[in-house]
């Protein structure tokens, strides 16, 4: 079978970071107010990867006011200003979905250590 | 212009995505264009009596299969593209001649085309796959499960009426899509992305592909 890779090459975007599952991330979207248009953060947990390609999408979780909030960033998406990596994570798992039952204290991930400081410009 | 045009036979090779300016997402089939040789003109005036093209894909490996008749027939074009071998019905035959190569040069992006080929085969399938049914109750002591309910009843008619609809085959047959839209043309890869679905799975069955003519834009067919 042939591939599709070269459709969506010119669609993948290389600026966006390195990330990996458990960092916390900072995200910014474009939100079109009117005629303006501005960038509006989210930051959160990285609890997971999907998709390959252009097609990839990330799950970012914040709790705010005690509420869990996840949000879904197709990340080769032209509406995503940038993405800053605020923490690597040290974590274990693919997907983190087992922070969603936990709150407070056991809701954390341990920081990366041994990263080196160039992985962690964007 | 406006007039029916001959197309293109192409095979789809995947689906994917790709991002407008906007950060709107289109779903698109990605149609390989085949290597089209126009193998015979039919014109009105001839003894065919009718407009049309005969386009087939070049290809060395079936022209070894090819039976005599056929190569008879592929002689007098001079044109070895024996494999699926297809006509279009066109208007304007002048504007074609045999030998003739047709690519994505065909079409635009923002083209409507009208796409052929053959759905996937489903194989025996039951009356609410095949035909839509909504099935009964799967509880509450109910038996009607999927079952494709009566017919025939008593006295009258005490048959089956023609074309009820049981199960059987599904899938496997043609299909048209009357106005797909053309999002890009890649003319160095000879393909097409077309917004949506097509008709069969990825690879193998080969898709016939021709531009709906400005006249029959309007109108529904």
């Amino acid at each position: 079978m042939q591939r599709t890779d070269f459709v969506e090459q010119e669609y993948l975007r290389e600026d966006i970071p390195q990330i990996s599952i458990g960092d916390t991330l900072r995200v910014y979207v474009k939100v079109k107010e009117g005629d303006k248009e501005r960038l509006q953060p989210f930051e959160g947990l990285l609890i997971g990867r999907r998709g390959a390609g252009v097609r990839e999408t990330i799950t970012v979780r914040r709790v705010t006011h005690g509420v869990g909030v996840e949000r879904i960033f197709p990340i080769n998406s032209p509406n995503i200003g940038r993405i800053e990596i605020k923490r690597r994570g040290d974590v274990r798992r693919a997907k983190l979905y087992y922070i969603r039952k936990l709150r407070g204290k056991a809701a954390r991930v341990k920081e990366k250590r041994r990263v080196q400081v160039a992985a962690k410009a964007n | 212009m406006g007039s029916r045009t001959a197309g293109v036979i192409a095979q789809n090779i995947g689906m994917t995505q790709i991002f407008l300016e906007s950060g709107e997402v289109i779903p698109v089939s990605v149609l390989q264009v085949g290597d089209c040789r126009v193998v015979q003109v039919k014109s009105k005036d001839g003894p065919d009596g009718y407009n049309a093209v005969q386009i087939g894909l070049d290809s060395r490996k079936k022209f070894k299969k090819t039976t005599k008749p056929l190569r008879g027939h592929l002689r007098r074009s001079g044109v070895d593209a024996v494999d699926f071998l297809r006509e279009f019905r066109v208007d304007d035959v002048a504007a074609y001649d045999v030998g003739q190569k047709l690519d994505v040069g065909l079409f635009e992006a923002g083209d409507s085309v009208r796409i052929t080929g053959t759905s996937k085969g489903r194989g025996f399938a039951g009356v609410v796959r095949r035909h839509g049914f909504s099935g009964g109750p799967k509880t509450h002591g109910s038996h009607f499960g999927r079952i494709p309910g009566s017919m025939g009843a008593s006295a009258t008619p005490s048959r089956v009426f023609k074309g009820r609809k049981l199960p059987g085959r599904k899938g496997g047959e043609q299909v048209t899509l009357s106005r797909a839209k053309i999002v890009k043309v890649v003319k160095e890869r000879n393909t097409i992305l077309v917004k949506g679905a097509v008709p069969g799975g990825v690879g193998g069955r080969y898709l016939l592909v021709s531009r709906v003519g400005d006249a029959e834009r309007g109108k529904d067919q």
